[in-house]
């Protein structure tokens, strides 16, 4: 068992998902399944391996470069569609649960 | 029906000699979806009343004279992962289910200008991460071919409306073999296209360094229609980019084919083998000259393919935190902030989903990074040089593009590992950037046998020509 349920919580946490109990111990079988058959990769020597970032401009046999376009205002005529797709909102303002506790002035 | 049997250029010309008209055109595939989706249930959605509308505008602008574009008035599917201005893109899950689109993806864009009819949005598994729609949170697509089948996915709904004649084409996207499984497995065309050749934009993201739209289809030629209208660069996508094509062959004496020998080994269904095989020494006895190669890396591009894809994900699907859109647990004041995103989260993805998350999340978490993540990406550099080698002596490598035929319902949805199987011939092609086409090469038992033709980065050109000349023998 390359995961334990100690693992997967941790994990869930990290990834911000709520797991069932059930789920939880389902979870860590299925992912050391998973990871022991993805072990495979370490029979290879990857040490001198260069990882290539730059799919497309190697492939064009182009240098890499910046892609970049103006910072500049464009009208668009979606702002209202986009605001009606907001689950909870005040004032024309997303509403968003408070990041402070109040009672001891922490995370 | 007769339309069925037409190629895009036949019913351009239709539409244009008034034979028929848009309207009629459009809804004989809308009473087709209408008679039978309910046995195969490919569309999420379906636009009866705007798919007519658009074909009344596109007969006005013929029976006016206007010159029209070759897609005009052609009625078309879309997977659910791309976006539709003003109608539902749901990605096959419950975290999307109420989610309206406010802006039309690029591919969209171009299509609306062309003048295609939008006939609907189609089933997936949930985000694309499956190999036989069967993730998708709304419903269970069947193979036309045999409804006790799956057909394929993640574009498994796309691949069953070309098959079961309830569109000409459909769109659909591809991360590791999302478009071309399942057109193997339906008896479609599907093309996934270079990385960097369609734009992204407008697609949910799932792998971003892998995921491509393409076209599904009935023949080759359609196929080649419908991608040089969506290909090119688009501002909106810093990864796209034009690409010009080349000199490419004139007969099948000119094409020199790699065959490598890592798809032919134990896995295999022998049936499959055979047909591949057997075609291979047609077209080598009609002129093609036929190379043995080896691509060493091919056995670690699923661990390596599962990796990376799955970390993207995790780092992609962060964005659905119940505050932005999608589904939302905000509403329940006793929550915190944090239960509010676990709630959302937890409550709004499907098992599936969950697991790509989880995985991805591992993977990049403090102390596996360098096991897990940076060695696959390592790894991935691997099968590409692969690739690189064989292409200094072919022009085109052909496999088969599933180990096996379409499989049962159920069979493999309760075993992720033997359903991440599915996409071992389809997955190193993606690690590589490379494009990849699968055309139907047979039947095994009524069910359909896909061969992939993959070619160098960018020479969509030279698969769609050697893709022709092979449909002409296979048809034969």
């Amino acid at each position: 068992m390359i995961i334990d349920e100690k693992e997967v919580k941790h994990i869930a946490k990290l990834a911000r998902l709520y797991l069932e109990e059930k789920e939880i111990k389902k979870m860590g079988e299925e992912l050391s399944l998973i990871l022991d058959y993805f072990n495979s990769l370490k029979n290879l020597d990857v040490d001198n391996i260069k990882v290539d970032f730059d799919l497309i401009n190697k492939q064009k046999n182009l240098p890499l470069k910046e892609i970049t376009r103006k910072d500049i205002v464009i009208k668009g005529d979606n702002n209202e569609k986009i605001k009606e797709l907001i689950p909870e909102k005040q004032k024309g303002f997303v509403k968003v649960k408070s990041i402070l506790d109040k009672q001891n002035g922490s995370f | 029906m007769e339309v069925f049997n037409l190629t895009i250029k036949q019913l351009h010309k239709k539409l244009l000699d008034k034979e028929i008209s848009a309207v009629e055109l459009t809804k004989v595939f809308l009473s087709q979806i209408d008679k039978i989706d309910k046995n195969i249930n490919a569309f999420l959605n379906v636009f009866n009343k705007s798919a007519v509308s658009q074909a009344e505008k596109i007969d006005k602008k013929i029976s006016q004279g206007e010159k029209v574009s070759l897609l005009a008035g052609i009625p078309m599917a879309l997977k659910d992962n791309i976006l539709l201005k003003g109608e539902k893109c749901t990605a096959a899950s419950k975290i999307l289910e109420n989610y309206i689109a406010p802006y039309d993806a690029t591919c969209v864009e171009k299509l609306k200008k062309a003048g295609t009819i939008f006939l609907g949005k189609t089933n997936l598994d949930e985000f694309a991460m499956g190999s036989s729609t069967e993730n998708s949170a709304f419903k269970i697509t069947h193979n036309p071919q045999n409804l006790e089948c799956v057909p394929g996915g993640s574009s498994g709904g796309s691949a069953a409306a070309v098959k079961a004649n309830e569109c000409v084409f459909s769109l659909g996207s591809d991360t590791g073999g999302s478009i071309r499984q399942p057109a193997a497995l339906c008896g479609t065309v599907g093309l996934k296209p270079t990385y960097g050749a369609v734009s992204r934009y407008g697609l949910v993201a799932f792998a971003s360094s892998l995921d491509q739209i393409g076209p599904l289809a009935k023949n080759v030629e359609d196929a080649e229609i419908v991608f040089n209208l969506i290909k090119g660069k688009d501002k909106k996508d810093s990864t796209s980019i034009d690409s010009k094509s080349g000199k490419s062959f004139s007969s099948l004496k000119d094409i020199k084919i790699g065959l490598p020998e890592e798809y032919f080994q134990e896995g295999i269904n022998p049936g499959v083998e055979k047909m591949i095989k057997d075609f291979i020494k047609k077209i080598e006895s009609q002129g093609s000259e036929v190379i043995e190669i080896s691509l060493p890396h091919t056995k670690y591009a699923i661990p390596c393919y599962f990796l990376v894809s799955s970390s993207e994900a995790s780092a992609n699907l962060s964005r659905y935190d119940g505050i932005k859109y999608g589904k939302s647990n905000m509403q329940e004041e006793e929550l915190n902030i944090i239960d509010t995103y676990l709630k959302t989260r937890g409550h709004g993805f499907g098992n599936e989903v969950k697991r790509r998350i989880m995985l991805g999340t591992y993977a990049l978490s403090s102390g596996y990074y360098d096991a897990y993540y940076l060695r696959a990406q390592k790894v991935r550099a691997l099968i590409k040089q692969d690739f690189e080698k064989a292409f200094e002596k072919v022009d085109i490598i052909l496999t088969p593009t599933s180990p096996f035929t379409a499989f049962k319902i159920g069979e493999k949805v309760e075993n992720s590992l033997s359903m991440y199987l599915a996409d071992v011939f389809t997955a190193p092609t993606s690690m590589a950037g490379l494009p990849a086409l699968s055309i139907p090469c047979g039947e095994i038992e009524n069910l359909p046998v896909g061969l992939q033709i993959i070619g160098k980065s960018f020479r969509e050109d030279e698969i769609f020509k050697a893709a022709s000349l092979f449909e002409k023998i296979i048809n034969d």
